[in-house]
């Protein structure tokens, strides 16, 4: 991992950040328009990239239109950074644009994501690139494409709580969990990408830029700093953020996003951070700190 | 007469849906043309005819989900406005369709989603108008389904545990939960069987006088036409050949084809 976080060089075999100029022009041109209209689906012409969709093609599209020469790359799956999606595109990008990578959040310049937003706050001069699997939030309800357009045109957001009622309905309490949808500046309702609704009210106001892509579907969206984004709810059942009674068994945090693990066959649980960073600073901070 | 009972008639003596000239061709005689009238509030309109006379068709023109070819609709809104059905927006049109009408298909899994609950089907059209309490939409859920006599236990149960004639009746709740001013039926009592059918009608009938509703209903059956409609439009080759009460039209034809329609309707 340590080689990683060293200045890599770059694979003159490509161009830089792998997709051609041009690609990156366009994707670019969409960007502009998915920051001024916050929230609303750009279509993009998705190329080909070197791995399988699902696996983070729309992201990499993404980060590989925005990358410099001095920027500094953090890739997270999960919330870790050591996991197999984070070290390939990391690896990828060190390779084909010879730029830095790190682990560390505030060092970052942009922040490819699936699935979490890390624990540690982002700040103005940052980029965080989420990977897209479902960029529709009404898909489940309205399959059809040309439907859901006109439903977001027309501001007819009626059914996107028709879900969260047959939640309540058959738990008892909203039980999405994650993809949780949002409505982005009181005009387009968002699919965040799968992160946990814990995540959720990291989205609200973040001085940070967010971009979203999707590489199967086509599209692209972002929410821009300090955008208003909020979930959505019903009066009488509000909503609210996973909450957990344990701590973290490595950093005993009470404030992060936590992940179960089964250590046996009786079903011990033990209760880890998602993101690997921010329990590691704990732990070197406590460290410091005897 | 006080005047507030003045005031009530003479808006209802306004029609509530002005249709002029109506016309939409797919080929000669095929599809609807010529179609003029006015529908007041409270009325039952039946639209009856062979198959392939442009029934359907008629009825999706009136309910703004095709735009004709010549002619044109006007509808009154509950503020008393005029609004040309084709000429407003597409946003003005969906709002309409989802508040001040309804629509109850033929059949009911084209106009119910499957995918979810009873409960929240009949929430779906309080959602999209802003309702953001779960105890209201439910409350309203509970009430919907007894007014329709399903039993409210089955509220959280999806459509497709449901058998055909509550599948409709479930259909019919959904449309009337937002308290419409005019509702179209596309052979509502199409598939199902006899007894389920008259139960249906019964509580059709009962819901539309106690609604004041004003219904526009496409049928081929001449006794759910009798049993619910108060003034009949014949159809053939897509036009209009006699129009007027029920009664009149069924028991006095005047025009051969209604002559023979009449007629051939079996005596058990």
């Amino acid at each position: 991992m340590n080689d990683l976080s060293q200045a890599p060089v770059r694979d003159a075999a490509y161009n830089f950040a792998y997709l051609d100029e041009q690609t990156k022009r366009m994707i670019r041109r969409a960007l502009l328009k998915a920051v001024a209209i916050p929230g609303y689906q750009v279509p993009f012409g998705g190329r080909e990239m070197p791995l399988p969709y699902g696996w983070g093609t729309g992201g990499m599209q993404l980060t590989a239109a925005i990358l410099g020469d001095d920027d500094v790359l953090k890739v997270i799956d999960q919330g870790a950074d050591d996991t197999t999606n984070a070290v390939s595109i990391r690896r990828f990008f060190a390779r084909t644009a010879g730029v830095a990578t790190t682990e560390s959040t505030p060092d970052a310049t942009v922040i490819q994501t699936r699935h979490r937003i890390p624990e540690t706050p982002l700040h103005a001069d940052q980029i965080m690139v989420y990977q897209v699997p479902i960029p529709e939030p009404l898909r489940f309800i309205e399959p059809s494409e040309t439907e859901t357009r006109t439903m977001h045109a027309l501001n007819d957001y009626g059914v996107m709580h028709v879900k969260l009622y047959e939640d309540i309905a058959t738990f008892g309490h909203i039980a999405t969990a994650y993809a949780y949808p949002v409505m982005v500046d009181e005009r387009y309702v968002m699919d965040p990408s799968p992160i946990p609704k814990f995540d959720n009210p990291k989205l609200d106001m973040s001085p940070a830029l967010m971009l979203f892509g999707a590489g199967r579907e086509k599209r692209l969206y972002a929410v821009p700093p300090y955008t208003k984004v909020t979930s959505l709810d019903f009066e009488d059942h509000p909503f609210e953020a996973q909450k957990w009674e344990e701590c973290c068994a490595i950093c005993g945090s009470r404030d992060s996003f936590l992940d179960e693990l089964i250590l046996d066959d009786a079903g011990t649980q033990s209760f880890v951070c998602s993101d690997t960073y921010y329990c590691a600073q704990r732990v070197s901070q406590q460290e410091q700190g005897q | 007469m006080n005047q507030a009972l003045k005031n009530q008639l003479s808006v209802s003596t306004e029609p509530l849906l002005r249709v002029r000239d109506l016309s939409l061709l797919y080929g000669l005689e095929k599809g609807c043309q010529d179609v003029s009238f006015d529908l007041y509030p409270g009325e039952v309109l039946g639209i009856v005819g062979e198959s392939g006379s442009g029934k359907s068709t008629l009825l999706s023109l009136l309910s703004g989900r095709l735009p004709p070819q010549r002619g044109n609709i006007g509808y009154r809104d509950k503020q008393g406005q005029w609004l040309d059905l084709y000429s407003a927006s597409e946003a003005e049109r969906r709002t309409l369709l989802r508040t001040e009408w309804g629509f109850v298909e033929q059949n009911p899994r084209d106009g119910l989603r499957m995918g979810v609950s009873a409960g929240a089907n009949i929430g779906e059209r309080l959602m999209a108008q802003g309702v953001r309490n779960y105890q209201q939409l439910r409350g309203a859920g509970l009430d919907w389904l007894s007014q329709v006599e399903i039993d409210p236990q089955r509220i959280d149960d999806l459509p497709r545990t449901f058998s055909g004639g509550m599948q409709q009746r479930l259909q019919i709740a959904r449309n009337l939960v937002s308290s419409p001013r005019l509702v179209f039926m596309d052979e509502p009592t199409g598939g199902l069987d006899v007894s389920v059918q008259a139960r249906l009608l019964d509580l059709l009938r009962g819901l539309v006088r106690e609604l004041d509703l004003a219904v526009v209903i496409v049928t081929h059956d001449l006794a759910v036409a009798r049993l619910l409609a108060d003034r009949l439009m014949v159809m053939r080759r897509s036009r209009v050949v006699e129009t007027g009460l029920t009664d009149q039209i069924l028991d006095d034809p005047q025009h051969p084809y209604s002559q023979l329609l009449v007629s051939s309707v079996l005596q058990p």
